[in-house]
């Protein structure tokens, strides 16, 4: 097998799995299968999960292309796609356990929330523009759009930081938890600033 | 009339009932044992509960015999107490440090009767009784408990008030070795909550020094702890150590955390949201995944008790 042949048929597989895992054992804590069970504020739980494991796949796929160029190892770039569609599955999964179970599918309501509390204004807004990314995610979709697909899928920066500060403005009063990923983001995103400039200084001296 | 007073506790301390070391053994072994895995969490809960000491109290009818309260776990391991951690969990895991007694509360301020008090000088004299009441937090969810207390009011009288008491001020107590969360200036410590005294002393708020029958756990306010059931849940102070009489208003701590999301008053009420979230409905403890929420009522449902106590306020000023 050729080392692309094994990342498809074994260790992408295997990801696979491994990223669903948070989504079965919440899923299963749900039904109260295989001895998992949520807390006592089952809703909360869920909803607060599936928002930190949103923000968790997007700091994972964010760190991909710096630990590519860190460890030059090219094929890890391979991983990115999967990792950055979980990222919209979860984020997915925690819009759904908000509409359906917290909001109870009053559509009225929802706007009412989007419209009127910031805090869910910003997060609903990240969740709209990673639906673009994950429909554009398609080889297909890659080859269409050429080289709009490299700036389409930049939304991902400021889908970062909506994500990070929908969760700190949702906080009551102990921000550590937001600031820690804040930091992790604000190192993702510096680390591509801080390229994107030696690049320029090297193309000006060129 | 002359009712028969209970005796404190049927006349027996915690302490005489396990020596404090023994008591303290027996905690940190069965934290260790249910950290290695050895005691479920079922036995775990169970050893907790039998930990408190059993109170004597009558059961007051008049006060939610309609209700049914939550199960004693969802009380005692899903709290907001900071002072041990600002996750639900954090107050049952990080408390079994807490030392309730010996306990004293010193009052203060616009009072003819002030100074230091132990636990039995403030308890002892009241009878105590088991109000089953409704609990409505803030963050919009609710469960149902049944305390074991004695009405704030006949507790105020006895320091004799003076005209210039126009609120009342509580504070926590501040002890950083035994509570973790003190480490992290999360809110400004120690925390401080304040009644009107026509608030305080409504017979529906109460001092509480139980729950289920029997002592109050460290995670719940041991030793005693406000209880106004018409207002979000961080209005029930824990742990008293200072009841101070003012003729201004006391800055209390959420308020002066983020005056816009948390008033002084903070009553239950649907019709006036937290900027960040609608406070019209709530998320009912102990109902389960798939239950609606249900709609939160008009001072939590005690309209009829305290509505006359704000006639003529603007509510959605008076937060």
């Amino acid at each position: 097998m050729t080392r692309q042949q094994q990342i498809d048929r074994i260790y992408k597989p295997i990801l696979f799995v491994f990223c669903l895992v948070p989504f079965l054992l919440t899923a299963a804590g749900a039904f109260g299968i295989a001895g998992q069970s949520l807390g006592v504020n089952p809703v909360e739980d869920i909803l607060h999960s599936f928002g930190l494991w949103a923000l968790r796949f997007l700091g994972l796929t964010l760190l991909v292309t710096p630990l590519r160029d860190v460890a030059g190892k090219p094929w890890l770039l391979s991983f990115r796609r999967m990792i950055g569609l979980y990222a919209f599955f979860y984020t997915l999964m925690h819009f759904m356990v908000w509409f359906a179970l917290d909001r109870e599918f009053n559509l009225a309501g929802v706007v009412e929330d989007v419209l009127k509390r910031p805090f869910i204004t910003i997060g609903f807004a990240a969740f709209l523009m990673l639906i673009p990314l994950a429909v554009t995610s398609t080889n297909g979709m890659m080859r269409r759009l050429g080289r709009r697909w490299k700036k389409l899928h930049r939304l991902v920066y400021p889908i970062a930081i909506l994500g990070v500060w929908h969760f700190y403005w949702l906080v009551k009063a102990d921000v550590r938890e937001p600031l820690m990923y804040a930091g992790i983001f604000a190192l993702l995103l510096g680390w591509r600033v801080w390229k994107a400039r030696q690049r320029r200084a090297r193309a000006a001296t060129a | 009339m002359l009712i028969k007073r209970p005796e404190y506790l049927g006349g027996v301390k915690p302490s005489d009932i396990l020596s404090e070391s023994v008591y303290e053994n027996r905690r940190t072994f069965l934290k260790a044992a249910v950290a290695a895995g050895l005691i479920g969490t079922v036995l775990s809960t169970e050893a907790a509960e039998s930990a408190q000491a059993d109170l004597k109290y009558t059961k007051n009818k008049a006060f939610g015999a309609d209700l049914k309260p939550n199960r004693y776990e969802e009380v005692t391991s899903y709290n907001n107490y900071y002072e041990f951690g600002t996750d639900k969990s954090d107050p049952a895991q990080n408390s079994g440090k807490f030392k309730p007694q010996p306990w004293k509360i010193k009052v203060s301020g616009e009072a003819e009767v002030t100074g230091d008090f132990s636990y039995e000088d403030i308890v002892k004299p009241h009878a105590l009784e088991e109000r089953i009441y409704r609990m409505r937090c803030v963050e919009a969810w609710s469960m149902v408990i049944p305390w074991v207390g004695f009405p704030l009011g006949d507790l105020l009288k006895r320091f004799k008030p003076t005209s210039k008491a126009k609120y009342v001020a509580f504070t926590t107590v501040n002890r950083p070795s035994e509570m973790p969360g003190l480490r992290y200036p999360v809110l400004e410590w120690p925390y401080v909550e304040g009644l009107r005294i026509d608030e305080a002393m409504n017979p529906l708020a109460i001092m509480a020094v139980g729950v289920f029958g029997k002592t109050l756990p460290n995670q719940n306010g041991a030793p005693i702890r406000l209880v106004t059931p018409w207002k979000y849940g961080f209005k029930g102070i824990k742990s008293i150590v200072e009841i101070r009489f003012t003729e201004k208003q006391p800055t209390t701590s959420w308020n002066r955390s983020a005056a816009r999301e948390y008033g002084f008053y903070a009553n239950v009420n649907p019709e006036v949201d937290h900027p960040r979230w609608s406070q019209a409905r709530e998320q009912v403890i102990g109902n389960g995944l798939f239950a609606a929420r249900q709609p939160t009522l008009m001072f939590n449902g005690y309209a009829d008790q305290v509505a006359s106590l704000y006639a003529g306020m603007d509510l959605r000023k008076n937060y």
